[in-house]
């Protein structure tokens, strides 16, 4: 049973992931995270911190991932395969109408459309990582004794330098992570 | 060692497309969008194989069709060269490298997790995360808010209000944003088409291009 869920979440992480780059992750978080609690945001955040450093897709690392932990070689198969059969079956059909007609303005429209919400998704997924770096929970705390001054610092700190600088975001990753257990040894 | 498509058997073309997308998926860190400019890199500069414009509309085909981008064009490169089984070889190819490393890194995951240093060292690099992530949405909104197109804004502004606070299924989202994309789009053609039709051309506008 916990293979067919797997397929059957991985194949709508590969359907409904538009764009590239970070648009499968809000998607991921609301399957993996969200509805079935295969990982925790904690558990979530080190695959996606696992994913920036490591080749290859975002989705299909955490399909790896997450199907070896669920179900060991098979899960992991099993859930690579999920996430790639919309691509194969959309793509080749996608590919046989443009070699056929060369028109792409409907998958245009949709794309146009789908941009700008994309970022938004995104941008939601993105808050609740943050949150949970800076205050141990997915919102706001309700109280300022919550709040992590450490992690507010760099974070900011980081933000400054990402966008002045645009760094290697592996650079980025790996720097917070050795000045933080670097400090924690002071 | 470069050949011309012609010289090769078909066995030696599908094993050039396996190793080419393998060692693209096994060492380019980051996704879809620094395995694209290398897979164009090579198969339109190296190989020769495919024509620069040709490969242009292929991207765009892969990042407009669902999935991972990195996915799509490797589908696509490989349908091109050597058809559906070409594309088979080049979408195994793509998703073996994750597959093999990340399913290990898995089991080493649960040994490590509890080790307070490889916590804190996590913990870290998770703010690092968070700063990239936030860059590059940053960067994104930016991009859209730019054009200055009510539209797009308009739906990044309602499509954020409705996932984050009011925590509609992305599903729905993507669809119902799609659709607006398509009927607006496909509506805009319509309008400029019968507005040709309508206004017959100025004699001063034919030569123009």
């Amino acid at each position: 049973m916990i293979l067919a869920q797997l397929l059957w979440s991985f194949f709508q992480i590969g359907l409904f992931s538009f764009g590239g780059g970070y648009a499968a992750l809000p998607l991921i978080q609301n399957q993996i995270v969200d509805i079935h609690g295969w990982l925790t945001l904690q558990e979530f955040t080190d695959v996606l911190t696992i994913s920036q450093m490591t080749p290859g897709p975002i989705a299909l690392n955490a399909a790896s991932f997450v199907g070896t932990r669920l179900a060991g070689l098979p899960g992991a198969v099993v859930a690579s395969f999920g996430c790639v059969l919309p691509s194969l079956i959309i793509v080749l059909f996608l590919a046989w109408f443009y070699y056929r007609y060369r028109s792409l303005r409907f998958m245009q429209g949709i794309l146009s459309g789908l941009r700008p919400a994309v970022v938004a998704l995104i941008a939601s997924a993105g808050l609740s990582i943050l949150f949970l770096a800076l205050f141990g929970s997915k919102t706001l705390p309700s109280s300022f004794s919550e709040v992590k001054l450490y992690a507010v610092g760099l974070f900011i700190v980081g933000f400054v330098v990402m966008r002045r600088r645009k760094l290697n975001p592996i650079l980025m990753i790996l720097g917070s992570g050795v000045l933080t257990v670097g400090l924690s040894f002071l | 060692m470069i050949h011309k498509k012609e010289d090769l058997s078909r066995s030696q073309l599908l094993w050039v497309l396996f190793r080419s997308t393998f060692t693209l998926s096994a060492f380019t860190f980051g996704g879809g969008y620094v395995i694209v400019p290398l897979m164009r890199k090579l198969f339109v500069e190296t190989y020769g194989w495919i024509e620069e414009k040709e490969m242009l509309d292929l991207v765009a085909i892969g990042q407009s069709a669902p999935g991972l981008i990195a996915v799509n064009t490797s589908i696509l490169v490989g349908y091109k060269l050597a058809g559906v089984v070409g594309a088979l070889v080049t979408l195994f190819g793509t998703v073996l490298p994750p597959l093999i490393f990340l399913t290990l890194l898995s089991y080493v995951y649960d040994a490590i997790k509890d080790n307070t240093i490889v916590k804190t060292l996590f913990y870290g690099m998770s703010i690092g995360v968070a700063v990239v992530i936030l860059d590059a949405v940053v960067s994104m909104g930016v991009a859209i808010v730019g054009k200055r197109q009510v539209l797009p804004i308009a739906i990044m502004i309602l499509a954020f209000i409705a996932t984050y606070f009011l925590k509609v299924g992305i599903v729905v989202i993507i669809l119902s944003c799609a659709t607006i994309g398509v009927a607006t789009t496909l509506l805009g053609d319509a309008v400029k088409k019968k507005k040709l039709k309508e206004t017959p051309v100025p004699p001063e506008g034919r030569n123009e291009k």
